[in-house]
């Protein structure tokens, strides 16, 4: 008797346990929606209203998402494509990898879901979203968007593909030419009415084959290759100086005995014109600064060294190695995006810490002095400025 | 000499204790026809009295028979999810990689044994445990720590959690000389499953068994995508097809047992082969992938195992070979077609020896080697060689029993090193009398680690040949209270309750590489805690003779801390000290079998709390729970000879969508239906 007294006890609580499991409901996944943050101070900025961060997320994850800091409010807001787009079906998507502003729209490549997606860059909200497979880098020559994409024509080995550049016309959103390039393109820079492609042959080098190291120039008024330049194996950044007309690329090196470097284009000549023997992971031109960082691994510390030098355009010298000079460079982990804003010289760097959580953008003042740092998505890499209304 | 194992009253001892003991393990079978299918002459060789007497002092939680082919589960892994302590990281689908990790210390910590000889992946450390369909699978057993029996291979003592697979032995009825059976199972994701099971007896002593399966399924289920606004309307909803989730696959098998005076051999041939698509991420603009994965597995393996009065011995050896091809043809990607090539030589002898009644020492040594060649370029083919040589002893006073055992690992691939680490176990009934065996108190203390993987030592870019071993701590203080009655109604309960505290270091994980675009590299960098608590409760009910009923239920709390990086701190976003990827604070499951007559219902549940998809916990990494209900009726028949069964099983009754692991949606309400022949 006291045994069925226990049993039915205790195969009541069990069933009882079990109906309560199946009445139990919550199947709903709600958009998570974010206040913005006020990092610093309202300021009203003539030219510059503000900047996006592109934050590239973790491969699959499809956690691509951009942010937006602006001067006149002081506020940095997370997730801003989500927040314009609520409806948009899987958000953004998978792997960003640029952003880039013009002619009021902005463009982002989103690297993983194979899209260019364009955006309204005072809203955000989505104006388009263009095929392109594997895309990588934007630039700009006042006309037209330029995309840079891996994806070229296969030969017979699958290995063997070059990459393009993609004409993007902004009016109607679409691609209208399409130019071969070499291996793995990255970055690109417009001068003197051409267009200048970095070329990376990472996959290639991957393959067992060499970096490529050449960089493609392309005849903008005829959207055909003119010449290539041989400058340095693995190439990857690319910045034009206005000031002195000529193109910094750099080099990412072999990570074994070539270094990194950065090499000097002259647009007139197509030649290369001058090294800077200095390792650099990226960088980024204003005035008569080159600004760049090397990040580079200690194997005896178990930790990073990361190198925060001004090149001195003028005088062809590194004229400081530490242009962050209140002492906080110690906080960046890992250096990830690098921006000069043009009107007061603010230096915008992205922290991209373990690759897998929220990473932090740093503001600092001309003289590198901390003004703020916000708290971005995973992996923000690219910074775009909003031009002034 | 001690040998009173030849006596018949300890024979007859011993043979009611093993009968004892399987029923205790953990979530037993529900009634006398599952007793009637282990409980013959062949499956109880002699040799178990002395087993018995090294038996293990922290049982198992095991699933066997009936009991086992009731869950629904096509795979090990499904089957595994009813266990408590353990996360299943299932990708979705029929060809799915499923991996388990043990009390949130990382799958590369389970070690998986099948018919005793442990499954290596020297390559990656993953055991696909969704390849291993159960249709021949007896017994799976799981446990914490370790084995806590003393007669065992050296690599027993290894990993810092085991899962043991059984597949079946041959045991003939009176009177027969064969079996045979064939099972068929069709359903949901285009599922055709054929499989056959021969069984034979050669002589008295000597059986053989051949088995095959093939499987093929399309993989192909809808599933649907839905956000919504604060206020509950839609934001968007979208509904698609699974995609490149196609799977084929060939397993056969063929094993031959035999019995020796006081002992017993066994050897066995598997061969699986199998293509499949890997569906990968759902992503905006890829809703389809076309990765394919080809892999041909093959091993052999034998025991050979005798008792000279205390003394036992044990020699196992093993040859595998596993080939894998991948290829990635994605055009808007990296394009990938690598061919990997594993091989493993194991050869282990175990030996036992009981000094007196109470006290049982052992000693074991294991030798391995293992190599890897690619089809990658500059590949450098690591090879190595693992000697592991472990000493053990148990130690009874009264009604406390105690363990201790010391591996010591001596490796040599790049570099050599050499480990020592130790375990003890202890057990104490504190009841004396008749109750003795119905309650139990238990604690063990275990160190151990895993050896870096190939790939984490030497894949190209990302490996790190300066890797250290990746360590482990448990702590474990749990206790058990079984009580079989002889009522009619409530015939069995089992209770146990464990809490624990896991400690990970050296923990490798992949960090950032400066000096270019996002690359990695293995560092030994990340640190865990862990503390949980695993409960289960199992209790059965007979009716009377032909209605009998069995519930089980598990839970798991477990708060798993990352403690990788103090500086990052951050109150919202930091990862120190949050939650670590996939693990939930609470998970649990509750079956239930109840069986009338020929008939047979199953329900089945599975709960996996809220996560967060790193140890960031932050709102845009957050998983929301999930649940499943299964149902599943059978049937049973004899007609003449032979014995028919049908089974009808519906999955995820509420056409839940979940997911397991980010952007790969799991099934919704699936079906199946499953024939079996026995004669």
């Amino acid at each position: 008797m006291k045994t069925n007294k226990l049993g039915g006890a205790v195969m009541v609580l069990l069933l009882s346990a079990a109906i309560s499991l199946f009445s139990c409901s919550d199947d709903e996944d709600p958009i998570v929606i974010t206040d913005p943050v006020w990092v610093t101070d309202a300021e009203n900025l003539k030219d510059i209203a503000g900047f996006y961060v592109l934050n590239q997320g973790n491969f699959g994850n499809n956690n691509c998402t951009f942010d937006r800091f602006v001067y006149r409010s002081g506020a940095y807001e997370n997730n801003v494509f989500l927040h314009a787009n609520p409806s948009a079906v899987m958000g953004l998507g998978d792997t960003g990898n640029d952003v880039h502003v013009f002619d009021g729209k902005l463009y982002v490549a989103v690297n993983g879901s194979n899209l260019v997606t364009v955006a309204d860059v005072y809203t955000a909200r989505k104006i388009a979203d263009i095929d392109v497979p594997n895309c990588r880098y934007f630039a700009n020559d006042g006309r037209y968007v330029y995309v840079s994409s891996y994806v070229g024509q296969a030969g017979a080995d699958p290995t063997d593909r070059h990459g393009v550049v993609m004409r993007i016309d902004p009016r109607t959103c679409t691609v209208t030419d399409t130019c071969e390039v070499g291996y793995q393109p990255e970055q690109m820079a417009v001068a003197e009415g051409k267009l200048y492609v970095a070329n990376s042959g990472g996959y290639r080098a991957m393959y067992g084959g060499d970096y490529d190291n050449t960089v493609s120039v392309i005849d903008l008024s005829t959207f055909t290759l003119k010449c290539t330049i041989e400058v340095a194996v693995n190439l990857f950044g690319m910045q034009y100086d206005s000031r002195r007309n000529q193109i910094f690329v750099s080099s990412q090196g072999n990570y074994m005995d070539i270094p990194s470097t950065i090499s000097i284009i002259d647009p007139v000549t197509d030649r290369v014109k001058g090294v800077i023997d200095e390792a650099c992971t990226n960088m980024a031109v204003c005035g008569n600064s080159l600004y760049m960082y090397c990040t580079e691994w200690n194997y005896v510390a178990n930790s990073y060294t990361n190198t925060f030098a001004i090149y001195d355009i003028d005088r062809n010298e590194i004229v400081s190695d530490k242009f962050i000079t209140d002492g906080t460079d110690s906080e960046i982990q890992c250096p990830y995006g690098i921006s000069i804003n043009p009107e007061n010289g603010d230096i915008v760097i992205s922290d991209a810490r373990d690759y897998v959580s929220p990473g932090r953008v740093y503001c600092y003042n001309s003289q590198g002095v901390r003004r703020w740092m916000a708290v971005t998505g995973v992996i923000p890499s690219a910074i775009a400025f909003i031009p002034g209304k | 000499m001690y040998n009173q194992s030849f006596h018949p009253s300890w024979v007859l001892y011993a043979f009611m204790s093993v009968c004892l003991w399987s029923l205790q393990v953990g979530i037993s079978g529900v009634c006398a026809q599952e007793v009637g299918m282990t409980d013959s002459v062949y499956a109880i060789p002699e040799v178990s009295v002395l087993s018995d007497r090294a038996k293990d002092i922290v049982p198992a939680q095991s699933l066997t028979g009936e009991r086992l082919q009731s869950l629904n589960s096509f795979s090990v892994a499904d089957a595994i999810r009813y266990f408590s302590g353990v996360q299943i990281k299932d990708y979705g689908g029929v060809g799915g990689l499923k991996t388990v990790d043990i009390r949130s210390m990382g799958t590369h910590h389970m070690g998986v044994f099948y018919d005793g000889i442990q499954l290596g992946n020297a390559q990656n450390g993953q055991i696909d445990l969704g390849r291993f369909s159960l249709d021949n699978i007896e017994e799976i057993s799981l446990y914490n720590g370790q084995k806590s029996g003393i007669f065992q291979p050296a690599r027993d003592y290894g990993s810092s959690g085991t899962v043991y697979l059984r597949s079946r032995r041959p045991k003939f009825d009176e009177g027969k000389d064969f079996n045979l059976k064939a099972t068929f199972r069709t359903g949901s994701f285009g599922l055709v499953n054929p499989s056959l099971l021969w069984e034979q007896r050669l002589s008295d002593d000597v059986s053989l068994s051949v088995n095959a399966e093939y499987t093929a399924a399309d993989g192909k289920y809808r599933f649907r995508y839905r956000k919504v606004f604060a206020d509950g309307s839609v934001a968007w909803d979208t509904t698609a097809t699974r995609q490149n989730g196609d799977v084929h696959a060939l397993r056969l098998e063929g094993g031959l047992s035999g019995r020796i005076y006081d002992g017993y051999w066994n050897a066995r041939l598997y061969f699986y082969d199998s293509e499949k698509g890997i569906p990968g991420a759902i992503v905006n603009n890829v809703w389809k992938r076309s990765q394919r994965q080809w892999d041909r597995n093959f091993f052999s393996q034998g025991t050979f195992r005798k008792s000279f009065g205390g003394y036992d011995f044990m020699v196992n050896a093993k040859f595998a070979h596993d080939y894998m091809h991948y290829l990635n043809p994605d055009t808007t990607q990296f394009y990938i077609d690598n061919r990997f090539w594993q091989n493993e030589v194991y050869v282990s002898l175990a030996n036992h020896y009981a000094i007196t009644q109470d006290w049982d020492v052992a000693l074991s040594a294991d030798w391995q080697y293992n190599w890897l060649d690619a089809s990658l370029v500059d590949f450098v083919n690591p090879h190595r060689t693992t000697l592991l040589v472990a000493t053990a002893s148990t130690y009874t006073i009264g009604r406390f029993r105690a363990m201790a055992s010391m591996l010591g690992t001596y490796v040599d691939d790049s570099r050599r090193m050499s480990r020592y680490t130790p375990a003890f176990f202890l057990s104490y009934k504190p009841l004396a009398g008749r109750h003795t065996d119905e309650l139990s108190i238990r604690a063990f203390y275990k160190k151990i680690f895993r050896l870096p993987t190939f790939n984490d030592l030497y894949y190209t870019d990302v490996g790190n040949i300066n890797l250290r071993p990746e360590y482990t701590i448990q702590y474990d203080l749990g206790m058990q209270y079984t009580r079989p009655f002889s009522s009619r109604w409530l015939s069995r309960i089992d209770a146990k309750v464990d809490v624990y505290y896991n400690n990970v270091t050296d923990k490798i994980i992949a960090v950032p590489k400066g000096n270019g675009q996002y690359r990695w590299m293995m560092m030994n960098l990340g640190e865990v805690r862990i503390y949980g608590v695993d409960l289960n409760v199992n209790a059965q009910w007979q009716f009377s003779p032909s209605l009998a009923l069995g519930i089980g239920a598990a839970y798991t709390y477990q708060k798993a801390q990352d403690y990788s990086d103090p500086s990052d701190n951050h109150p919202k976003v930091g990862t120190y000290r949050g939650q670590i990827a996939y693990i939930p604070w609470h998970n649990g499951s509750l079956t239930a079998n109840l069986i009338y007559g020929y008939w047979g219902l199953n329900y089945s549940f599975s709960y996996v709390g809220e996560r967060y998809h790193t140890s960031a916990n932050t709102p845009e990494n957050y998983e929301k729970p999930w649940y499943t209900h299964d149902m599943g009726i059978t049937r049973s028949f004899t007609v003449g000879n032979m014995r028919l069964k049908g089974a009808l099983e519906i999955n995820n009754l509420l056409d839940r969508q979940y997911e397991v692991v980010l952007n790969y949606p799991m099934p919704g309400r699936n079906y199946k239906v499953k024939l079996t022949l026995e004669m």
